[in-house]
Order: structure tokens, then sequence, then C-alpha cells
């Protein structure tokens, strides 16, 4: 089986190198970029399974670099940013990228993620029904089962939890899930989000107050984990 | 002054033209000790006319008829500048004590904070550097189990640096003044539960009892924030109790206000501490290291973002009780029944 590549762009050459042997021993091929510019040529050039993109770049803004990329570009891209900058990466988020990681982060961390985000590249979207550990969504016949035993949703606790589940290992930002679920008219209203949320994990999960599925993102989304034990 | 001026125009007939005078002085010291020089000595020109035109005989005139009025006159002009002067000159040594007193306040605010920093960083800075160093030039000599120690002290001493840097992070961003908080719903269940999951490694060997209604409303607040007050306040219990303390967390909508409580059956605080114990760079005699001082006054200035107090009490029969108040809107919308 061919090795993913993975394009780290980061100024930072400590940070590459770290990435650079960190991901080299868990089997990827890594390239490097310094700058937005090397980044984005070597992209076009060499287009990556993966990219970690790191949003404090010195010669063009991460969100510029970011949206540019997306213009072609569709396979995952990490979002790399110093910690607690909540806006910026809600902003990078809606701009396209897959996920974020917060400096500094552990590597475990890291390998997690990265193989979450490219499990999902290229997943059969078509596929009826997914089992998730002890939840099973039967997206045709609009059903969940939790071991083994159908649970009673209403239809907006569906389209949310069905959301989530078809982004297994995404945060998806508050503004998106109440966009897609409830329409852009009720974009901030986020006191139905959090209402919902918290009906959902009474239903599917085993410990509502200790979720294992729903992931809460402080101050940015939330996230469904599929399979927590190889999270 | 004018208010002088009139006054003393219905008592002239009771103290007399050269009483008034006084009177116009005793205003102008007063004028001296709130207005500037320059105000100060208009005042004083100008009362010296009002005295002139409408009190010396003849009234109504700038003229002034006798002679020893005419002295008299020069020495309340010449009284009122030098007395207008030395109030200014008072005023500003005052001011200048004060600001060298300021000055030397903050010398010393800051001498203890670098003390404290430089501690704070420099030592896991030292253990990082003097493990690597073992580490790169004497491998060889090291057994397998000291290379592990190392390793292991450059782990928690990185953990601990990142901790510092984040508190220091923390504590400028709030002293910027560029800070700003973004409110929006929040879980109260969820805000506690998501910190108690990030400081499940630090809670292993405490007892926790966890008390919120079913039916609390949902608050706006900022979640970051709030959740870093409940982290930070979580960190200090374990720092200052035994293990297997029962520490109990509590939330309730009290009127317009949300009420969260963290409770602990420990050692309490020392009654002349615990006013100062949100001060930055406090840190209780005997405290262990690996804190800066500055995690319960983040604690507090996070808190008064969100308009709200945060108080510590010793419990009556033993251990301590942060409580935080914090006024927000409120909505039920969680017991709604839905569709």
């Amino acid at each position: 089986m061919n090795k993913p590549s993975i394009l780290v762009i980061d100024d930072e050459s400590q940070i590459r190198k770290l990435l650079a042997i960190t991901l080299q021993s868990n089997n990827f091929n890594v390239s490097e970029a310094a700058t937005g510019k090397e980044g984005i040529t070597s992209v076009s050039t060499h287009p990556p399974d993966l990219i970690l993109l790191d949003l404090g770049l010195p010669d063009e803004n991460g969100h510029h670099i970011l949206r540019h990329l997306r213009e072609w570009f569709t396979n995952p891209i990490m979002i790399i940013s110093v910690q607690s900058n909540e806006e910026d990466i809600v902003k990078a988020l809606d701009n396209g990228a897959n996920d974020y990681l917060t400096k500094p982060f552990r590597t475990g961390e890291l390998l997690a993620r990265i193989r979450s985000a490219l499990r999902n590249v290229g997943r059969e979207p078509n596929n009826p029904v997914v089992k998730f550990q002890d939840i099973t969504i039967d997206f045709a016949n609009r059903i969940v089962k939790k071991d083994g035993s159908a649970i009673k949703l209403t239809a907006t606790e569906y389209a949310l939890l069905s959301l989530l589940a078809h982004n297994d290992g995404k945060v998806l930002t508050h503004r998106y899930l109440l966009n897609q679920v409830w329409g852009v008219a009720h974009q901030n209203e986020s006191q139905y989000l959090r209402v919902f949320v918290a009906q959902l994990r009474k239903k599917i999960e085993s410990d509502p107050n200790r979720p294992s599925h729903i992931i809460t993102e402080s101050g940015i989304g939330y996230r469904f984990i599929g399979n927590p034990s190889t999270f | 002054m004018l208010a002088t001026s009139l006054v003393g125009l219905t008592i002239q007939g009771l103290v007399g033209y050269r009483g008034v005078a006084f009177m116009l002085l005793v205003t102008v010291s007063i004028l001296a000790m709130f207005l500037d020089i320059v105000p100060v000595l208009v005042s004083s020109f100008l009362s010296a006319l009002i005295w002139d035109f409408f009190f010396i005989p003849p009234r109504f005139t700038l003229t002034v008829g006798t002679a020893e009025d005419r002295l008299l006159l020069l020495m309340y002009f010449v009284i009122a500048m030098i007395n207008a002067a030395l109030t200014n000159k008072i005023r500003k040594i005052e001011k200048a004590v004060k600001e060298r007193d300021e000055k030397e306040k903050s010398v010393k605010f800051y001498n203890t904070l670098l003390n404290s920093l430089s501690h704070e960083l420099r030592t896991p800075i030292t253990t990082i550097i003097g493990s690597t160093d073992n580490l790169q030039s004497r491998s060889g000599k090291l057994s397998e189990e000291d290379k592990v120690e190392l390793i292991n002290e450059i782990s928690v001493a990185s953990i601990r640096l990142n901790q510092q840097v984040e508190n220091l992070l923390n504590m400028s961003r709030l002293e910027s003044g560029v800070f700003h908080i973004k409110k929006d719903w929040c879980d109260i269940n969820e805000l506690i539960y998501k910190t108690l999951q990030r400081l499940e490694p630090n809670l292993l060997r405490y007892r926790l009892a966890i008390e919120i209604p079913e039916q609390l409303p949902l608050f706006k607040l900022d979640f970051g924030l709030m959740e870093q007050v409940i982290y930070n306040l979580l960190i200090n219990v374990t720092q200052h109790t035994p293990e297997d303390t029962l520490i109990t967390i509590q939330a309730d909508c009290i009127r317009d206000k949300l009420v969260l409580t963290i409770a602990d059956n420990g050692t309490g605080f020392p009654q002349n501490e615990i006013d100062k114990v949100f001060e930055k760079f406090y840190r209780l005699k005997g405290s262990p290291t690996g804190g800066t001082g500055l995690g319960l006054s983040i604690v507090k200035g996070f808190v008064e973002a969100h308009n709200g107090r945060v108080m510590l009490e010793n419990l009556p029969v033993r251990g301590s009780k942060f409580t935080i108040e914090i006024p927000a809107e409120k909505t039920y919308v969680n017991k709604v029944k839905n569709e």
C-alpha cells in the first residue's frame, strides 16, 4: 500500500523537523514548505493526501492561503494554530479547514486526527448502514440503534445526529450545525443546538455527562467520534 | 466668585466693604485648592476688580476714593496673588509625593512579579536544558533507567512551563484591555463536565459530588473563559488539599444570577490570608511549588469580565468554599417540549 503523503506548511524549522520525524516514523511521506507561496507551489505540482497548515505564516495570511487552496484542493487540510484563538479557528473551519490542532499538541492526538481525516477521504458516501461501535445508523430508513435496540429520535434530533455522523471525526462549528439543521435564519440561535445536543446525548451516550461520541469543542463546535477506541 | 459677590452685596451693610474683601479672599483660596494656576490668578485679579467696582466707595466706579482704600486694594491684590501661587505650589508638591509613592509601589510589584516569574519559568527550563545535556553528551554512560527518568523530567517540566505560559497569556489578555468576551448560550452541565474531563488525571484521587438541578436554564456566558475559571478553581483545590478530599460542585440559578460553588472538606485557608488569595502573584505561605500565584487572580478577572464576583470562605466544620455569582441572561428553552 502506498504511504499517504502529508505536506507541512510552517515557517518554524523546528516544528517542521518535529512533524517530519513524527510522521515519517509513522509511515507517512512528508514534504515541507516554509512559506505560503512555497506551499501553494508544492500543492499544485504534487497534491498531497493531507496538508498541515500553520495559520501564522510570515509571508501571507494563513486564511488567504486556506481559501486559495480550497479553490481546487479537496483533500483534508488541518490547521495548526497557537493556543486559545477560538475566533481564528472557527474562521478557518468555516473557510474549509477539516480540523485544527493547537500548539503545543501531543503527537498521539496529531496522529489520531490525521488518521481520522484520511479515513474519511474516499469513503463510500452512499453506504446506507454505518456502525459506530455501540451505535448503528441506517440512513436509508432513518433508524438509529444503540446496542441493538432502536432509539426513538425526533426529526431534529435525527437531522443533527446524521449530520454529525456523516462527518465522523471532524469538528463542525456551531454556525455550520445551526445553518444545516435549523436553516440560515436560525444561525445565531445556539440555545437550540445546546438543548438538542443534550437531548441527543441522553439518548445515544452510555453516560451523557461523559460523552464518548458527541464531543464538545469549547467555543468552537462539536465533533462526532464514531469509534472512540481508535481516537 | 459670583455667589460670594452676591452674598457680599446683601450683607455689606452688616460687615462693611472691608469685611467683603476677606470673604472674596477666602473664595480665591478655596478656588486655588481645586483649579490650576492660570484660572486662579485670573480669579484673584477679577475679585480685586469686583471688590473695587461694587464695594469700595464711590461704588460702581473703578475709582478709589481715599488713599487708605487705595492701599487696601493694592494689598488685597498682592495677598490674593500670593495666596493663589502658594496654594498651587503645595498642590504640586503633594502630587509629586503621590507619584513617587505610586512609582515605588509599582517597582515593588514588578520586582515581585519578576522574582516569581523568573523562578517559575527558569525552574522547568533548567530541568529541560540539564536533562537534554545529559542525554546528549553522556548518553553512553547513562543507564536505560536514567534515560527514561530524564525524559520523564523533560516531559513534566515542559507541561509545567506550558501551564505557566498559559496563565501569563491569560493575565496579559486581561490587563491589555483589548480583551473581549464572547457570550453565547451555555449548558452549565456541559460546561462543568467538559472541564472535569480535561482535569481527569488531576482528579483521579479525589472524590467528587456534582449537584446540578435538572431544570437549570441555559445562561449566556463565554464558554471558554468559564471553563478556565472552573479549571483554575479545581486545580487550586487539588494543590491545597490532600488526596481523597471530597470536592462538591454545585450550580444554581438564584434570581437573575448563576451561582456556582466549589467546596472541599480539606484544611481550609488561614483566616488572615483569605482576602489576599485573589491578588496577583499572591501565594499562600508554604504552598507547593508549581503555581505562579496567577490562577485565582485570573479567576477573579474572568468572573469580573462577566460583571460577576467570586468569594472565598472557610466552612464552619472544615474545608473551604469558592462561590461565583454571575448576573447573566437566561433561557428556559430547554424545558420546552420539542418537536
